[in-house]
């Protein structure tokens, strides 16, 4: 691949329309990436970044509209191999076979030399591959005995093979710690400098800053704003993909209120292995927050107060009567609701409605004797979508065919059904964008407002803003705790375990780095879940 | 939002589509996805024999569907539950033997039982002992965490080997009248079991619409993790099933022994592949978490009207299966098109 001649954009999408039945999935966008340019795209889910995407690696055709690379136009539909030369896509899901080798994974249905595969020479250029990029792999190795950043460094690899200078980037940081992604960014930096192009997708607008010259900002399937990076207040960007005015997602906190009697207590509350001896309480009308990295104790312990795992020692009580251990119908039946930390893999039923869903933890009341009556069932479900806000045609709606930001509220609709005392949400803002994150935990502060108490397990800054005291996490034990005021380099610097003299060194992976990425050491949990488009729930479900 | 700029599949906001009042859900017309298919068998029955359209043939086709439907409901329960139970065949066969075994007089009849219990017994001890396999194989896959499939096809082989050997691979006849009554009995008219089967798929199917363990089997099988977050005790209820599955097999075998007033050695053997396509042709998820049992009825229907259609049409017995395997085939293929659901 020569490269494309001086002053041709690397990509150029013109009038882009693509539309699904009577759904405007795009409405005459338009792109252009520069050779040697990182150029961001962002908007709310739906806004239509998968649906370019789509078109823009020759999965899609689009209704009208133009897509040319370095000049030249895109090659025809189902010519899988022209368009892998032209443009590499590193997609959100894994797109790796587990079980195969590194070599098998990088040459997968492009082994070369004859009808028999010579092992020792596919391994070699396997590792000529990884050197070139910097990739430490071992050929041999199963893809499934690596870790999660090198599978990515893997599969960007492999896109690169394929000899395309623009490579689009969906959600690449979404599973990876802030270590990783500062490799990851180092390494990407490096390839710009050789002049492959970046598209790149993320919810993570601190990400945009970092490794970014351009933005461009899709809303309701048109094409809003294109502009330089540097020079664009964060404020101006999130306007511009929620269409509303600056400044309504950094509200101000309240002042701390005074706290009514406490409605959750826990005494050395331990899980070896997870966390030390644990006392917490919540009062009534109070959101604590446990700050800390995923893998730090912080999810545990929402998961044993949830009554998902059980304590090694220690006591539960919710409103002075205590809560037997180790058993989440108890847990629920004392009033402890919980928000999972995966709304995939323990929060929703894809397949069954919202009102299923939403119902599935006050089975018992919707009728007399066990029974389940469904009219009782869609009203209840009525009024969780109306008191949270769900977008969805119906109660009878399939889950899996919501956006990320509504599934997610049914998740807390599922937590709140039963009126808990305390609400215990492990990042309840996983993976949704910026307005429905809002919304989310403006939920959560309702909740406690209302005079229930609630727990955040997060180690994201934004989901504790609305906390009125935080405690830090760390290795299992509260190191830290703050009352409201605090800052995000202090929070940060306590949930990395008060490395704040640290700070310098890590800005030399992490340039310009703060809060916002560096808060999410050890986020295996958030594999595959970060800020999904409506789309990726649906799969193998909806017609 | 005024232009709805979503993916696919995503629906509208609902500000614009909750006004629009319903559009016809097609998650509705699947379980009705074999109706025409149904209706277009009874025509070519009709061409094919005056002998099709008459009552006793009808009624025939029914009861013989009676001992297959339950198995089937049985797999469709446990297949919701996201599991599979292949010991269902060979259940059908051992608990009515195993019963017999328990209260057949020692000495006399061409078989030996114990004579432990009195003959009245036979129902109830038929039944525990479903139970006990299906509670046998729930301890295999929730107690253990073995592979349900394999371990379900282990039980399978190993239950057939112990009907064997209980019966000495013979025939047992002379079974008490008490035994023999459901499946032998007429009501209205009618075999008893003829009203039986519709009666326990009407049961589950309210069980499954009406009752939070019924509700709960959709969650278990829809996301395991979902459904126990939830507080949904998932494997209590799975191992539930399973136990009721055999049971329901075991009532199966009761059937078709009194209709046959005899238990044969091979009895439910084989029979599992066709509980398997009458379920996943009725529209039950492999996968768990879908499906209804008036879809899988539909698929039963569906299997034994090809059945009687060929015997009437005088199809050569050295054909018929084939044109049973093909018949399943293009009646899954029908299923996937006319609910517009991919099957995997």
């Amino acid at each position: 691949m020569t490269t494309a001649a001086a002053g041709s954009p690397a990509v150029r999408a013109e009038g882009i329309v693509k539309r699904y039945g009577p759904t405007v999935a795009l409405d005459g966008v338009h792109l252009t990436v520069r050779p040697g340019e990182s150029h961001a795209l962002v908007g709310r889910n739906g806004a239509g970044k998968s649906t370019l995407v789509s078109v823009l690696t020759g999965m899609v055709r689009p209704d009208a509209g133009t897509v040319s690379f370095g000049g030249e136009p895109a090659p025809g539909r189902g010519d899988t191999a022209a368009w892998q030369h032209k443009v590499a896509c590193v997609h959100q899901k894994p797109m790796t076979v587990p079980e195969l080798t590194v070599a098998e994974n990088l040459f997968l249905n492009r082994f070369t030399g004859g009808r028999t595969i010579r092992w020792r020479a596919l391994r070699e250029r396997a590792r000529r591959l990884l050197a070139a990029y910097g990739v430490d792999a071992d050929p041999a190795a199963r893809i499934r005995e690596l870790g999660v950043e090198q599978r990515q460094f893997v599969e960007i690899a492999r896109a690169l093979s394929f000899g395309a200078r623009t490579v689009i980037l969906d959600e690449p940081t979404a599973r990876l710690d802030a270590a990783g992604i500062g490799r990851l960014f180092a390494r990407l930096r490096a390839l710009r400098a050789q002049g492959v192009a970046f598209l790149f997708i993320s919810h993570h607008l601190q990400e945009v800053y970092e490794l970014c010259d351009t933005v461009t900002v899709f809303r309701d399937a048109r094409h809003v704003l294109t502009a330089p990076v540097a020079g664009l207040a964060e404020d101006e960007l999130v306007a511009a993909m929620t269409g509303e005015e600056a400044g309504a997602v950094r509200r101000v906190r309240r002042p701390a209120r005074t706290a009514g009697e406490p409605v959750l207590v826990t005494e050395g509350l331990a899980l070896d292995g997870h966390f030390a001896p644990l006392d917490l309480t919540v009062r009534a009308g109070e959101v604590v927050g446990l700050a800390g990295p995923a893998a730090g104790g912080g999810t545990a312990i929402g998961e044993t107060l949830a009554g998902l795992r059980t304590p090694d020692g220690g006591r539960i009580s919710v409103r002075g009567r205590p809560v037997r251990t180790g058993s989440v119908p108890h847990a629920l039946e004392a009033g402890i609701g919980y928000v999972p930390e995966d709304r995939h893999r323990e929060g929703i039923v894809p397949g069954r409605s919202i009102a299923e869903n939403v119902t599935l933890t006050v089975a018992g009341r919707l009728g007399p004797m066990g029974t389940v009556l469904p009219a009782r069932t869609r009203e209840f479900a009525r009024r969780m979508i109306a008191s949270l806000d769900i977008k969805a045609t119906g109660p009878d709606q399939p889950v899996s065919a919501l956006s990320g930001g509504n599934q997610q509220k049914v998740v807390i609709a599922r937590a709140l059904a039963r009126e808990p005392s305390v609400l215990v949400a492990v990042r309840p803002a996983n993976g949704v964008d910026v307005r429905s994150k809002e919304a989310l935990l403006g939920v959560v502060r309702e909740v406690a407002d209302g005079g229930s108490g609630a727990l955040i397990v997060s180690d994201e800054p934004d989901d504790l803003r609305i906390c009125d005291r935080v405690l830090v996490v760390f290795h299992g034990r509260v190191t830290a705790a703050f009352g409201s005021g605090w800052g995000d380099h202090e929070l940060v610097a306590a949930m990395e375990g008060m490395a704040a003299a640290a700070g310098g060194g890590r800005g030399a992976a992490v340039t310009g780095g703060t809060g916002g990425t560096e808060g999410r050491e050890g986020t295996e949990g958030r594999e595959g879940t970060g800020g999904r488009e409506g789309t990726e729930g649906t799969e193998g479900d909806a017609p | 939002m005024t232009d709805t700029a979503r993916p696919p599949a995503a629906e509208a906001p609902a500000g614009r589509a909750a006004g629009r009042g319903l559009r016809p859900d097609p998650a509705r017309w699947r379980d009705f996805s074999l109706v025409p298919v149904i209706f277009v068998l009874g025509v070519v029955g009709f061409v094919v024999s005056p002998a099709f359209l008459t009552r006793d043939n009808l009624v025939g086709v029914i009861q013989q569907s009676t001992e297959l439907g339950l198995l089937v409901l049985a797999e469709a329960l446990v297949l919701i539950s996201g599991r599979m139970d292949l010991s269902l065949e060979s259940t059908i066969g051992l608990a009515p033997v195993v019963a017999l075994w328990l209260v057949m007089p020692a000495h006399g009849a061409r078989f030996a039982g114990l004579e432990l219990f009195p003959a009245w017994t036979a129902i109830p001890l038929c039944l525990a002992v479903g139970a006990a396999i299906g509670a046998a194989n729930g301890f295999l896959i929730i107690g253990l965490r073995v592979n349900g499939f394999i371990a379900t096809l282990g039980m399978l082989t190993m239950l057939r080997g112990l009907q064997l050997g209980l019966s000495e691979g013979r025939s047992i006849g002379n079974v008490p009248a008490s035994f023999a009554y459901p499946g032998s009995a007429d009501w209205l008219g009618v075999p008893a079991a003829v009203w039986l089967c519709p009666a326990l798929f009407a049961l589950g199917g309210a069980a499954l619409g009406y009752l939070r363990h019924g509700r709960a089997l959709y969650a278990i099988g829809g996301n395991p993790e979902a459904a126990r977050a939830a507080g949904i005790r998932a494997d209590r209820i799975t191992w539930t099933v399973l136990t009721l599955g055999g049971m329901l097999a075991a009532f199966a075998g009761i059937l078709y022994t009194g209709h046959y007033g005899a238990v044969s050695a091979s009895q439910g053997s084989g029979w599992i592949f066709q509980v398997f396509a009458a379920a996943v042709i009725g529209g039950i998820s492999l996968k768990g978490g879908r499906g209804t049992l008036f879809g899988a009825l539909t698929g039963v229907l569906t299997l034994q009207l090809v059945i009687n259609v060929m015997t009437l049409g005088g199809v050569p017995p050295l054909w018929t299966q084939f044109l049973n395997g093909l018949i399943i085939i293009v009646a899954l293929v029908i299923s996937r098109f006319t609910s517009g659901e991919k099957q995997d």
